[in-house]
């Protein structure tokens, strides 16, 4: 019997998104506890509330991103434009309180607001026009780029006139009321996206189609369902969450970097099929990317704290996407 | 007489079904022994056995006197089985050479590909058929008839002495048959053994020399073909009275219309189709494969395009692009292909039974109502009786008449006035058959309208009020159900083709 992907099995929610987790994720969270039992023993730097933070803190905008694509992987599609759509994202927010000095909610609120823009307009082009994903967002994630250069002129938009803007990412509440317990806001807005999104996907209808799309998009259609509109609100959630992550990026180096961005697509795919989320569509979870995030991150500081070459870490972490998927697959055989 | 296969005391068992017990065949040299059974008998699962694509449980497989376990379907080719199944398995754009030796190619030297040789070799398969037929020619050009006799051709290449063939007529017209059975007498003769499998009475006394009925899994006899009268072979296939009520078709002329189709038309599969269907009135729509039954259903749906056409729903002219708005017109269609167009498969039955219905249990926020789905559900899975460990059980795991039992089931929680029904008993138990027809009935005497496509012409006959009869696109007639038809005027106008001469095969 394989393990279900249904959150919404009975019990409350909470109990639903430790359930599936129990049964889907079981094997990436045990990896994920060897690898930091692994790297403890391997080095006593690693296991300190500080590289602990750190570690979380670079998990907090790849986190962000793959959950987004979480989303469209489960429809049974792919998105590449993700990447520079974040980018993108940094940009308009720059444009809007560097540029404009708009108040600071405004400007966050633009660059949500530009990721629900892309995500509609890639959505429209795969639901309406019938392009493939792969082919759609190839060509986004072009188009993202480069207006993200022509927009800020190729130079850095800095916030420094924006106070506060740094804290969105940095500053943390948390630490504020219990302190010596600094988690990051980033961290704090990674957990609060997850469980929002996690939520919307086993409680609502949005969720609802999501895994339907994936798992039989021609049945959906044919059971009246205007399967269509439905994909493009997927995509536009998706772009939406995309934007978080733009504003999450740009307050963590106080600054949009119009150049930053292609590359994160494929490690945010690689989170969330590290987390046994299937690129065929209609099985996947939250909980599962998020611990993929997590996987990708302990490895990359693991091995730093290790003092294993840069070039070294690019390996491991490719071999540890394959290794992950070929345990994912025997498992289900 | 020399047997060449001997199955004996077969079993196969599928979570939660037994496919077959104690099933038997036993099949000679040159002879042709028809294989016949209700739908969900365990033909089809006899055969796979008989060809390594199903392991058996339990029995005894001889082939030419030796014990043997195909595992695989190269293995039941190495020892000479050839199967031509009812869904054709070939390449459209390869030639039909190349679809005969795949995989097996005629090389020359650093693994290039002799075409030259392919081709002279399956010129030498098509000359032993007497089968006049280009062997570069691509597959996707050629009629339904040609393909299957290129299957043939295929089986034949393998040395195959065994050869089964499951509906292979299914889609042929007259003149079709006739070729084909010619082929069949000359394998016969050249000592072959067929095993035939077919739900056609007046074929079976013309082709096949002996028949193994099946029922239910099991072996019920094996009769002589010439000799034994059909109404014993049908009694054997049934195993009981034929106990349903004769349909009484009710006077329905006081109700009103609930669904007019004027000249509907697209290109060469849907050409005029005009008819009209009342409140409370099975429709059923009879034909032969292809006869673009399913394409006007889907037509109705919206789920296909219409070059020119008129639909109205309850007498209002209604536009349908899509299946959302036939939906929202209360058209509700439950297809053929239930796994590729009716079902979510790795989705639970609640999921798949609210699917075009989800908004009545979402809140104004878009909140499922998980308490009321699942109270939806555990209803309509008491009322169908579908067979399920629990309503979160994901519907792939299901048997085919719980899974068919689903796709009805998110229908009638619809609640819709018009229902398509497409094949609804395919590939289900007789058991589950006869709850399908009772919902069905159920459904008219409620006042809904329902549409019922079928290709066994008893199951058309056993409901239909009246039967639309296609061939080619066109409706070539409307006849009135119950006593007063007959097989035979039915299958008449299912085979008026217009297009006869043109489609008759070229046998030398």
């Amino acid at each position: 019997m394989t393990a279900s992907v249904d959150v919404k099995k009975e019990g409350g929610f909470l109990a639903g998104l430790i359930k599936s987790g129990a049964h889907q994720k079981l094997l990436a969270f045990a990896s994920l506890i060897m690898l930091l039992i692994g790297f403890s023993l391997g080095s006593p730097n690693f296991m300190q509330m500080s590289n602990m933070i750190a570690i979380l803190q670079a998990t907090s905008v790849i986190g962000v991103l793959a959950i987004g694509v979480t989303l469209i992987i489960i429809t049974g599609g792919i998105d590449l434009s993700i990447g520079t759509m974040m980018t993108f994202c940094a940009v308009i927010c720059g444009v809007f309180l560097t540029y404009w000095g708009l108040p600071l909610p405004i400007g966050v609120l633009a660059g949500i607001g530009a990721g629900a823009f892309c995500g509609f307009c890639s959505g429209t082009f795969v639901a309406k026009m019938k392009i493939p994903p792969f082919i759609a967002t190839l060509g986004m994630m072009l188009i993202l780029k480069g207006l993200s250069l022509v927009i800020s002129g190729t130079r850095p938009i800095y916030f420094n006139d924006t106070p506060g803007f740094d804290k969105i990412s940095r500053g943390s509440l948390i630490g504020d009321v219990i302190p010596g317990f600094p988690i990051p806001n980033g961290v704090l807005i990674l957990f609060l996206v997850a469980i929002g999104t996690a939520y919307v996907l086993s409680k609502t209808v949005l969720g609802r189609y999501t895994y339907a799309l994936g798992s039989n998009e021609e049945a959906v259609r044919l059971s009246g369902v205007n399967a269509d509109r439905w994909k493009i609100a997927i995509y536009t959630f998706a772009g939406s969450i995309c934007g978080v992550a733009g504003v999450l990026i740009a307050s963590r180096l106080n600054s949009a970097q119009p150049a930053l961005g292609l590359g994160y697509e494929l490690e945010a795919i690689a989170a969330v099929v590290i987390g046994g989320t299937s690129l065929a569509g209609g099985r996947g979870t939250i909980l599962g990317t998020l611990i993929g995030a997590l996987i990708m991150s302990v490895l990359t500081n693991g091995l730093r704290v290790m003092s294993v070459a840069q070039e070294w870490q690019t390996v491991a972490t490719g071999a540890i996407i394959i290794l992950a998927v070929y345990a994912d697959m025997s498992r289900k055989k | 007489m020399d047997k060449i296969v001997e199955m004996i005391g077969i079993d196969k068992g599928f979570p939660g079904v037994q496919a077959l017990k104690d099933a038997e065949l036993e099949l000679r040299k040159g002879e042709v022994h028809a294989l016949m059974g209700e739908n969900g008998a365990g033909k089809s699962t006899l055969m796979k056995v008989l060809s390594g694509i199903y392991k058996k449980d339990a029995g005894e497989i001889l082939i030419r006197g030796k014990p043997e376990e195909p595992v695989g379907p190269r293995e039941a080719q190495a020892l000479g089985i050839g199967i031509i199944h009812q869904e054709l398995s070939l390449m459209n754009d390869l030639s039909a050479a190349q679809n005969i030796f795949i995989g097996r190619e005629p090389r020359r030297s650093l693994g290039r590909i002799d075409d030259a040789e392919m081709n002279r070799q399956a010129a030498e398969l098509f000359a032993a058929m007497h089968l006049d037929l280009d062997p570069a020619v691509l597959v996707g050009e050629l009629t339904i008839a040609k393909q299957q006799m290129i299957e043939i051709a295929k089986a034949l290449s393998f040395d195959s002495e065994i050869l089964v063939m499951d509906e292979p007529t299914a889609a042929l017209n007259d003149a079709e048959i006739a070729d084909l059975f010619v082929i069949i007498n000359d394998l016969k003769a050249k000592g072959h053994g067929i095993i035939y499998i077919s739900h056609k009475m007046d074929e079976l006394k013309r082709i096949a020399d002996r028949v193994t009925i099946m029922r239910d899994g099991q072996y019920v006899g094996t009769v002589d073909a010439k000799e034994t009268p059909v109404g014993q072979i049908i009694a054997m296939m049934v195993g009981r009275e034929v106990n349903h009520d004769p349909l009484v078709v009710p006077d329905l002329s006081e109700f009103p219309v609930a669904l007019e189709v004027r000249g509907l038309t697209r290109g060469k599969e849907i050409r005029d189709v005009s008819f009209d269907l009342r409140k409370g009135e099975v429709l059923g729509f009879a034909g032969l494969m292809g006869a673009g039954r399913t394409e006007v259903a889907r037509a109705i749906f919206g789920a296909d395009p219409l070059d020119s056409g008129e639909i109205l729903v309850a007498g209002e002219p209604t536009k349908i692009s899509t299946p959302y708005d036939a939906v929202k017109a209360g058209i509700g269609y439950l297809s053929e292909d239930r796994k590729r167009y009716g079902l979510a498969v790795t989705m639970d039955v609640a999921a798949n039974t609210v699917m075009p219905n989800l908004e009545r249990f979402t809140s104004s926020t878009g909140v499922l109502n998980v308490g009321e789905i699942d109270a939806a559900t555990s209803e309509m899975v008491d009322k169908l009786k579908i067979r399920t460990p629990s309503i979160h059980q994901e519907v792939r795991l299901l048997s085919g008449g719980n899974q068919q039992k689903i796709v009805v089931g998110k229908w009638l929680l619809r609640d819709c006035d018009i229902f398509i029904f497409d094949e609804p008993t395919r590939g289900i138990d007789v058991g589950a058959k006869a709850e399908i027809y009772k919902l069905i009935e159920d459904l008219t005497a409620r006042g809904k309208a329902v549409i019922m496509i079928s290709s066994e012409l008893p199951e058309v006959m056993r409901l239909s009020h009246r039967i639309l009869v296609m061939c080619e696109g066109r409706v070539t007639g409307i006849l009135p159900g119950g006593e007063e038809t007959n097989q035979e005027d039915i299958m008449t106008l299912a085979t008026q083709r217009e297009t006869t001469q043109q489609n008759a095969g070229n046998i030398q």
